[in-house]
């Protein structure tokens, strides 16, 4: 007994059972201090759906040898011209989320293709200049912000102000079109089918596609890009191809997020965008060099139920609200304990 | 040597080729800050006294980097961690009403063996992510960061006690989000200033970045100073030498850690105020950024790139709000764009910094 | 005891102790005997050659001498190890440092960045002490970098050298990093005894000759040395005693006068092969049907360098490239394959092949079993099944399913990847719990059917294996190589068999090419004089060489 759990410790890693323990003890905590765990749990799936595809666009960059994704922001912020796009030109509700989204995607495709050009030339720092490409991205873009040709009025200051508002309501256009969609009550529990059923499809889509021909060869060259140039296949191509749907997958993450949300926020705010989701798939078990979608699932499930219920749980136990840092300190530590984990692999 | 003027012009003209080449991004900078100045038409001798303020209250902190950078550890991202240590050490100083000089250098002494144990955990961490030392540092600042926020928002007034209405959140527990300085408010700046025809120069806190500089001089040139360069060489070559190679990587980080407190502790008293949860979050990103625009690369860095970097990044700083609202009218550009320029140089230092490592 | 010992030229007679004395070496691998009861003296300015095929024991012996861990954490050695008549321990390179063995390296251990000075110094560097030097730790010593200088500049004066010695490392000529390195080690003053380890590999002609002068100079000067060179020519030249490994024994001690470098040849190759009876073909291979041929074929590989390679492949040959390592003799299929740069001509059938791409030439149907087996040649937490698959899908679109528009976007077919993985399993008799098993969890010999099993699925016109031996036991070596035979009796593939070991090649191959300094020096029969086979390899045939 001891030794089985010894063992299933080890395959666990010491953080995934702290962070499991930890949720545990929050819904202990929860029902003694007679909380009610129904909306609780509702509202964590809520948090699943919202964040579930920005933490899945981690997958093909790993898979593919790149390594955790933290310019995601590059993706986020294509995804954010999307949905301005689709605003701007009026679309309302689930077509204003689709147009958002088809929007987006020439723009990822491309902003993803440039962004793979660059990791190819620095490999073995990819995250690093990925993460410093993001932030530049970001701080670039408010300067887009400011200027850009927008004129719908929802969109820019009233008065007083130029350019882009910092933060605009999708009351009027896609707000919590999927969170809606199909809702429905069970014993208590609100369970948003329609958006757990998009980052399902999402999930099916993203699987379906490592078990093509192409996404076959993404995989083997990022587990030994030797070998799969032995086999004909160019790894500084496949890089690309993870690369480019991973900001992708960024793009399509932020319009969800944002409907959900029911604002979109711009300037500064995509800048840390990267982090919980890189943290999420870690907490769901990939290191970084392997992620499937089981660990984006569980990981996404176990990060944002233990934000969704810190809150409110510790309000009873201590005043303030701690959950942003333990946002901090739990997303941060799991990266930290990832890097610097021995993985065998030698970089430059 | 040379008989033929001709090769010598031809030399000489080579010659400035490769020192505009070598020097590239300084000098780009150089004509941005000196474009943006014409621009903004702004008064030189406010411009004067801001970059000597500012040149006398970041140099130190961009200077705490140059070891790390040497002993091959690149861009330590991880200063933060240091000058949070200088803050605890402010915090401390105000709460027991110390103040002026005595203050000031009491802070200076009591940061020391936080920055110690705090530059040694990091060394140890870096030691367990070679080759990925960079992200490491940066998340671990970020890491940092959220364990500082744990103890001075939730423990300080109930697992720590401390009482102190003036410093704490209304209900006792919990640092305020500003803590007035005025304790050891321009303490160093003020000890030794004189006055140049207008110009204020804070002799006594430049004296001390001098210092330091020639400290930094003489520290690289003694046993120690040496196996550092070794090591960031050629981590196994250094090992096959007989150099213990973690133990000196650590020691490195501790140096710059304890630097780093002090040079955030020379920010604090030149600023005044105290931004307990805001005041050290962006000192490695513009610390960095500043000692990167002096021409300096993670691998490579040099007193001097840190002094121009400084001078040269802050001068922008200053310059680029009014520049922007000269250009387009909107003042806020000029903001983004600093901030642009900050994440975009280190962006792309670090981007040729793996391109060469490949070659 | 020892044949040689009152035989050399130069030195001082030697009544007292040697400098460096091996006894009685004995060590194992695993249960494999690799050095068997070596002795070996060294005397002070003597330059003593140590010499052998690969895997004679020479750097194994080098390992034990040098104390280094590879051999502790394989279970020690047997033996004695004597400096200057008194028995010591080498628990550690650092201790055999102290002791005044001093070792320069086949790959430099410079510092790019540093001055001649700076490397030569390295981690000796000389030190003032200063006032915070006495409080604090003498580590804060300021370095007296003019005596330094100094130091530096005698050293290199002692080899005869005219280098700056204030330049960085980082520009000097390949040569001249040699002697950086040997300055280093002459600068420690207690050094009595250098070890050489292959150093005029990397050298070009006139920079050997000066090295060569520079070692005689040392060992005028009292210095013992010791010199592993394959270079024949040249250890004749210089060496005055001549210890040859074969097979982790001492076969031969010779002096210097009189030495013929075929005799030395000769022992360093001498055993006699028996040839097993092959199945027989049809029709013989021939020069009237090339199915490949290589003009001026360079290829940029570390370390194997191929300096233009003219070779022809008789379609339904067995063609073995031999030649000692760092050669070239791996460059050959590697390049073929395009997985280093190459350059040059290569025609299948008389059709042009694109160099530098890998996907056209396994579309020209060659295969390719890489001698890194555990990189190049495996995905090793993938199974069984999908390594032997993978590559045909990639090239061929074979194990594919559903009817897509672009190929990159149709499914594994699992089932007829089941179906082709449980054939070759039988086939190749790979042991395994089953298709699925993951390809890390197999031995070697196992791993390299595996290999051999996703060449064979790309039904290939010419099979290039590097290696397939090299790292399974003894048993699965035969099975390895029957395979080989097998596939180019039945399945009338050509196969191109690169290897280290000279007795396999023997053992199955129609013709052996050598390769010498990365070029063709010639290609023997496996009935050739193990004689010429030895001069081959070092660099020359019977009739050329005059040395002696």
């Amino acid at each position: 007994m001891k030794e089985r759990l010894r063992n299933l410790i080890a395959q666990l890693g010491v953080p995934r059972v702290i962070i499991i323990g930890f949720v545990l003890a929050l819904f202990v905590i929860a029902y003694s201090t007679k909380l009610p765990i129904g909306p609780l749990f509702s509202a964590s799936l809520v948090r699943v759906g919202m964040n579930g595809v920005l933490v899945l666009a981690m997958v093909p960059t790993i898979s593919a040898g790149v390594g955790l994704n933290f310019g995601l922001p590059v993706g986020v912020l294509c995804g954010l011209v999307g949905a301005l796009i689709s605003m701007q030109m009026d679309f309302k509700g689930f077509m204003g989320f689709i147009m958002a989204i088809l929007f987006s995607l020439p723009l990822a495709v491309l902003a993803g293709w440039g962004y793979a050009a660059l990791l190819n030339k620095v490999k073995g720092q990819e995250m690093m200049v990925g993460t410093y490409l993001g932030f530049s991205s970001v701080a670039g873009m408010c300067i887009f912000w400011l200027l850009a040709p927008f004129d719908n009025p929802e969109l820019v200051w009233a008065i007083g102000g130029q350019g882009l508002r910092y933060t605009l309501t999708l009351d009027n256009h896609f707000g919590k079109v999927l969170n809606r969609l199909f809702q429905v009550s069970f014993g208590g529990l609100e369970i948003p089918l329609g958006l757990l059923g998009f980052f399902g499809l999402m999930c099916l889509l993203v699987h379906l596609f490592f078990s093509t021909k192409m996404g076959l060869a993404v995989k083997a060259a990022g587990a030994n890009p030797r070998f799969a140039q032995a086999s004909g296949i160019d790894p500084d191509r496949t890089r690309t191809v993870g690369v480019v749907l991973s900001t992708v997958l960024g793009a399509i993450g932020i319009v969800v997020y944002a409907q959900s949300y029911g604002f979109i926020q711009l300037y500064m705010a995509p800048l840390m965008m990267a982090f919980p989701a890189v943290a999420a798939i870690l907490i769901g078990g990939a290191n970084l060099q392997r992620a499937t979608i089981g660990h984006v699932i569980l990981g996404t499930f176990l990060f944002q139920t233990l934000l969704t219920t810190a809150l409110p749980v510790t309000s009873r136990v201590i005043q303030g609200d701690i959950s942003e840092v333990a946002r901090l300190i739990i997303s941060n530590g799991m990266i930290l304990y990832a890097l610097t984990r021995g993985d065998g692999r030698e970089t430059a | 040597m040379n008989t033929q003027t001709s090769a010598v012009s031809a030399n000489m003209s080579a010659g400035l080729m490769s020192i505009v080449k070598k020097n590239a991004v300084p000098i780009l900078f150089a004509i941005l800050s000196i474009l943006s100045v014409v621009v903004a038409k702004m008064n030189p001798l406010f411009l004067v006294n801001e970059i000597i303020t500012r040149l006398a209250r970041n140099a130190f902190l961009v200077l705490a980097l140059l070891i790390p950078v040497s002993a091959g550890l690149g861009l330590n991202f991880a200063i933060v961690v240091g000058a949070m240590a200088g803050q605890v050490a402010v915090i401390a100083i105000t709460h027991w009403k110390i103040e002026g000089l005595l203050g000031f250098f009491l802070a200076m002494l009591g940061s020391v063996p936080l920055a110690v144990i705090m530059g040694y955990l990091v060394g140890q961490v870096m030691n367990r992510a070679k080759g990925r030392e960079m992200i490491t540092s940066m998340v671990l600042g970020f890491f940092a960061n959220g364990i500082y926020q744990l103890v001075f928002l939730f423990l300080v007034g109930t697992v720590i006690p401390m009482k102190n209405r003036s410093m704490m959140l209304p209900d006792g527990v919990g640092i305020r989000n500003t803590v007035d300085l005025f304790g050891i408010s321009r303490a160093l700046d003020n000890l030794w200033r004189i006055n140049v025809a207008g110009i204020r120069i804070p002799l006594a806190s430049l004296l001390l970045v001098v210092l330091l500089c020639i400290a930094l001089h003489y520290f690289m040139q003694t046993r120690l100073g040496q196996q550092m360069r070794a090591v960031g060489q050629d981590i196994n070559i250094a090992a096959v030498a007989g150099i213990n190679v973690d133990r000196t990587r650590v020691i490195a980080m501790i140096l710059s850690t304890v630097l780093a407190a002090w040079g955030q502790l020379i920010f604090l008293q030149n600023i005044s105020t105290l931004n307990t949860y805001n005041s050290h979050e962006q000192v490695g990103t513009f610390a960095i950024a500043a000692l990167l625009v002096g021409g300096a690369t993670a691998r490579r860095a040099t007193i001097w790139q840190a002094l121009l970097g400084v001078l040269l990044f802050h001068t922008l700083f200053v310059v680029s709000p009014s520049a922007g609202q000269a250009i387009i009218g909107i003042p806020q550009i000029g903001e983004y764009f600093r901030v642009f320029v900050a994440y975009g140089v280190i962006g792309v230092a670090l981007a040729l910094h793996a391109w060469q490592a490949r070659e | 005891m020892q044949p040689g010992n009152c035989l050399y030229v130069g030195g001082i007679r030697d009544t007292v102790a040697h400098v460096l004395e091996m006894r009685g070496i004995n060590k194992s691998f695993f249960g494999t005997t690799v050095l068997k009861d070596v002795d070996l003296a060294v005397d002070a300015g003597e330059i003593h050659a140590l010499v052998g095929e690969n895997g004679a024991g020479k750097s194994t012996l080098m390992n034990i001498l040098f104390g280094m861990p590879v051999i502790h954490n394989t279970g020690g050695y047997e033996g004695q190890i004597l400096v200057d008549g008194e028995q010591v321990e080498i628990p550690s390179p650092g201790v055999a440092m102290q002791l005044g063995i001093g070792m320069v390296h086949q790959e430099f251990m410079l510092m790019p960045g540093f001055t001649v000075t700076e490397n030569i110094k390295l981690n000796r560097e000389i030190s003032r002490p200063n006032l915070l030097s006495r409080i604090i730790s003498d580590k804060l010593e300021l370095l007296d970098v003019s005596q330094m200088g100094k130091d530096s500049r005698q050293a290199l004066d002692k080899l005869g050298v005219d280098i700056d010695h204030w330049l960085p490392v980082a520009g000097l000529p390949v040569g001249y990093m040699q002697f950086v390195e040997i300055a280093r080690e002459i600068d420690k003053s207690q050094v009595k005894a250098l070890v050489f380890d292959e150093p005029t590999a990397v050298l070009t002609e006139s920079e050997a000759e000066l090295f060569l002068g520079a070692v005689q100079r040392l060992s005028e000067a009292g210095l013992a040395i010791l010199f592993i060179s394959h270079r024949l020519a040249e250890v004749v030249a210089v060496a005055h005693r001549i210890t040859v490994l074969r097979d982790g024994e001492v076969v031969g001690r010779l002096s210097q006068n009189g030495v013929k470098v075929e005799r030395i040849a000769e022992m360093m190759v001498g055993r006699q092969i028996k040839r097993p009876a092959l199945p027989p073909r049809t029709s013989e291979p021939s020069d009237d049907d090339i199915i490949l041929e290589t003009k001026n074929l360079e290829v940029q590989m570390p370390g194997e360098r191929l300096k233009g390679l003219n070779l022809a492949v008789r379609r339904g040959e067995i063609l073995g490239l031999g030649g000692l390592a760092g050669h070239g003799k791996v460059a050959v299929a590697n390049g073929i394959m395009g997985l280093y740069p190459a350059s040059g001509s290569v025609r299948i059938e008389g059709r042009e092949l694109p160099l530098n791409d890998p996907a056209a030439a396994l579309q020209s149907r060659l295969a390719f079993v890489s001698e890194d087996r555990r990189g190049t040649g495996l995905l090793l937490d993938e199974s069984i099944e999908d390594n032997i698959a993978f590559t045909s899908m990639q090239s061929q679109n074979r194990f594919l399913k559903g009817s897509v528009p672009w190929q990159g976007l149709r499914v594994r077919d699992g089932e007829a990847i089941r179906k082709q993985a449980l054939k070759t399993i039988e086939e190749l008799d790979i042991r395994c719990t089953g298709p699925e098993q993951p390809v890390r969890r197999l031995s070697g010999g196992n791993q390299q059917k595996v290999c051999l099993a996703r060449a064979l699925t790309l039904s290939p016109r010419i099979l290039f294996a590097s290696e397939p031996t090299r790292g399974i036991d003894v048993g699965a070596k035969s099975l390895v190589l029957d395979l080989l035979v097998k596939f180019n009796r039945e399945l009338g593939m050509t196969v191109v068999l690169t290897s280290s070991e000279l007795a396999e090649l023997r053992m199955i191959c129609d013709r052996i090419a050598i390769i010498y300094q990365g070029r063709l020096v010639g290609i023997l029969t496996p009935d050739d004089s193990d004689v010429e086979f030895g001069l081959m390899m070092a660099g020359g045939r019977v009739s050329e060489v005059g040395v002696g």
